[in-house]
């Protein structure tokens, strides 16, 4: 029975004097860190995903305790609602700033793109987009190998299976620009994502002249400027032989979408057309963003 | 004993299918479409528009630059246009259109077949008509010759090699100028000799070729200070660095150039294209290309223009584009899959590879076993493997640890493979991101 009594009050000696050791050291080298940063951090989307440009969520929390102005400080994926709270905690006013989304500026599936040679190399865009210029004749569009889908945190983008291109998700992008910083043909884009998620863009990055452009892919941007003249916002620029519009300057009215002679300016989530403008019905609208 | 180069290395199939047939001139084409860029570096300035007419010879593109080359004009004739056109990759680049009229050289270039010895031209000149003949590495690097030529101040040249390995399977352009233009091409090694101021040059030639030793070797006893050395049969010998190991034991540090090992390195069709620039007064306007390959009726080394458009050689030889799976510009090893057929022959088109679905289709790739047989295998004593996963998860920095950078390119990791993996595929996409930052930190 000793042996028991003598094993216990050796043992609980050693944990108290071990407990006593840990308290002095905890005290002593104590990481002095503002609570504020776990508050902010709780609230953050912990995808780590670095849209904001810091190295993680945890980055940016410190950089919001630390920053004296905090309007140049924001996570892309966070709603209007958290940033107001992350503003509430540090006591200050927020900038509210418009809500974007990722398109996908090109339209250049199997169907308006032939393809004119096989790859079969690693599947990586940015290894493809150092070797050729991908497998139609179109050297700006989409290689399709889906590195915007790898950078993704947020399950938000995915490869068509039939058309071979990248569609964004709605509801899950969070606008971080993960994948405009992947995609080495610069074909995303992020765009305000307008009133009930409305959007309108030229799907179409080609640079070449309009004829080499058609030839490439039926549905590319020939740079003829009809949309241009048709804006009455002065939103459409022509640069390069493609156009491009401004989405703070347009307004949607959806004259340059119904004027495009290769249905290159995509219109998102809008009602169909009254059937009166007979001319346009041909076309019909499209919902791949 | 034949010598070779120490680390790794690998022995495809030779396959020189082409190795017995003579060179032949290829037909001059319709339309000529001269890129402005063919070599490493800058692209040339046009020097001519719309309506100029042209002769065989003259200048139609200016060098940009110290590390940038001339562009002569291939084909008399006129101008119709000066556009982008489809390079190999299927990416736009300018280029001269000549519509061919006829075959009217300039004057000044010396077309007869006599063999000129006497070298009159000192160094300073002899580097001066290499630039001006717009040469640049005809191995297939297409790195301007008289920028290799330029010794940097403090530095000398102990010797030079000549390049005659052509370790890249199929292709026999590099052969077959031995063979036929074999006292040209050493006049051409002692212009080049004279150039560096060095008084020994080595030929260095895989044992494959004996025909082309024992020919180059009787001509060489005869002169001062030039020796064939046979080589093992070995990929990739012809490699810069790997040769200069093969021929003389000495090895370029990493990071690097030859010349830090003493030696200058140049191609025989360098030194053939050296050799009509300085003592015939002739630009680099033609090139040997081989067109081989499962599906072509009868490889053939052609004598072709710069600007002949592809197609036409492939038709010449009797290439089958449909049963083709791969069309490749160079060797199977390094050379680059035709993204298109539009494209054109330019001063690197050593050759043109044509394969059959089931020799040029890649195989699924497996899992990566650690085996390290790509580790054996290349010869600049890299990990491949490890290379190619820092390069998956963008982990630059520990690729640049690694020495990504000193990797060549050669693909003997992906041959040794047993589980057909695109290691290079990673490494290169590796090695292009590496180059980058290490760029934007310089400035």
């Amino acid at each position: 029975m000793e042996i028991v009594l003598y094993s216990v009050i050796a043992l609980a000696l050693l944990g108290l004097v071990l407990a006593a050791v840990l308290y002095v050291v905890a005290q002593k080298f104590k990481v002095q860190e503002d609570p504020r940063i776990d508050e902010i951090v709780a609230l953050l989307p912990g995808a780590n995903c670095g849209g904001c440009g810091y190295p993680g969520c945890r980055g940016l929390a410190s950089a919001f305790v630390s920053a004296t102005d905090i309007s140049g400080l924001k996570c892309p994926a966070s709603s209007a609602e958290t940033m107001k709270k992350i503003g509430a905690i540090l006591g200050q006013e927020v900038v509210e700033s418009e809500p974007k989304i990722a398109v996908v500026r090109c339209n250049g599936s199997c169907q308006n793109r032939p393809k004119v040679n096989r790859y079969d190399g690693a599947q990586s865009c940015a290894f493809a987009a150092t070797l050729s210029a991908g497998d139609t004749n179109c050297s700006f569009g989409c290689l399709g190998h889906g590195d915007c889908v790898a950078a993704c945190r947020f399950d938000a983008i995915s490869i068509n299976p039939e058309t071979g291109l990248p569609v964004v998700d709605d509801s899950k992008c969070v606008a971080c620009g993960a994948c405009v910083k992947a995609c080495p043909k610069g074909i995303i884009e992020l765009r305000n994502r307008g009133k009930k998620d409305r959007r309108l863009f030229v799907s179409c990055v080609n640079k070449d002249k309009g004829a080499v452009a058609r030839k490439a892919c039926t549905a590319a941007c020939i740079g003829c400027g009809k949309c241009a003249k048709v804006c009455a916002f002065e939103a459409i620029t022509v640069e390069n032989n493609v156009a491009y519009i401004d989405f703070e300057k347009c307004k949607m009215c959806r004259k340059c979408a119904a004027e495009c002679p290769t249905g290159a300016i995509h219109e998102v989530n809008f009602p169909p057309r009254p059937p009166k403008a007979e001319a346009t019905e041909e076309k019909p609208v499209q919902t791949n963003a | 004993m034949f010598k070779t180069f120490k680390i790794g290395g690998v022995h495809p199939e030779a396959n020189k299918l082409s190795a017995a047939k003579a060179i032949v001139d290829a037909q001059l084409p319709k339309v000529a479409i001269i890129p402005l860029a063919q070599h490493i570096g800058a692209p040339a300035n046009a020097v001519v528009q719309k309506g100029d007419k042209v002769k065989v010879g003259q200048l139609i593109g200016e060098a940009n630059g110290f590390v940038s080359a001339n562009i002569h004009s291939s084909v008399s004739g006129t101008v119709s246009k000066v556009d982008l056109a489809v390079d190999v990759a299927g990416f736009k680049k300018p280029a001269v259109f000549i519509d061919v009229e006829g075959d009217e050289w300039l004057e000044t270039i010396d077309r007869t077949d006599t063999l000129i010895e006497e070298i009159k031209d000192d160094a300073k000149t002899i580097v001066g008509k290499i630039k001006d003949a717009g040469i640049v590495g005809m191995g297939g690097a297409t790195f301007p010759a008289h920028v290799k030529l330029a010794i940097p101040e403090g530095k000398k040249a102990d010797f030079l090699i000549i390049n005659g390995v052509e370790c890249e399977p199929y292709l026999t352009a590099d052969h077959r100028l031995m063979l036929e233009k074999s006292a040209e091409l050493i006049v051409g090694v002692k212009i080049l000799m004279k150039a560096i101021n060095v008084t020994k040059a080595y030929i260095g030639i895989e044992a494959n070729k004996p025909d082309a030793i024992s020919k180059l070797t009787d001509l060489c006893a005869k002169e001062q200070g030039i020796e064939v050395v046979p080589l093992k049969l070995k990929y990739p010998q012809g490699g810069e660095k790997q040769l200069i190991n093969a021929v003389s034991g000495r090895e370029v540090p990493s990071g690097k150039l030859p010349i830090d090992a003493g030696a200058v390195v140049q191609n025989v069709g360098t030194a053939f294209a050296v050799y009509e620039a300085v003592q015939k007064n002739k630009p680099l306007i033609e090139r040997i290309v081989t067109v081989t390959g499962d599906t072509v009726a009868t490889p053939s080394n052609f004598r072709a223009r710069i600007g002949t458009p592809v197609a036409e050689l492939i038709a010449a030889a009797g290439g089958d584009v449909e049963k083709s799976g791969k069309i490749i510009s160079g060797g199977p090893m390094m050379g680059k899959a035709m993204a298109n057929l539009e494209s054109t022959v330019t001063k690197g088109t050593s050759g043109i590879l044509m394969l059959s679905e089931e020799k040029a289709v890649r195989p699924e790739a497996g899992p990566c076993i650690r085996c390290a047989k790509c580790v054996d295998a290349c010869p600049m004593g890299l990990e491949p493997y490890l290379l190619m996963q820092y390069s998956q998860r963008q982990m630059w920095a520990e690729d640049e640890a690694n020495h990504i950078m000193d990797c060549i390119e050669c693909g003997c990791c992906i041959f040794s493979c047993p589980a057909k993996r695109p290691i290079l595929d990673y490494v290169r996409l590796g090695k292009n991101t590496v180059g980058k930052i290490i760029r934007s930190r310089k400035q």
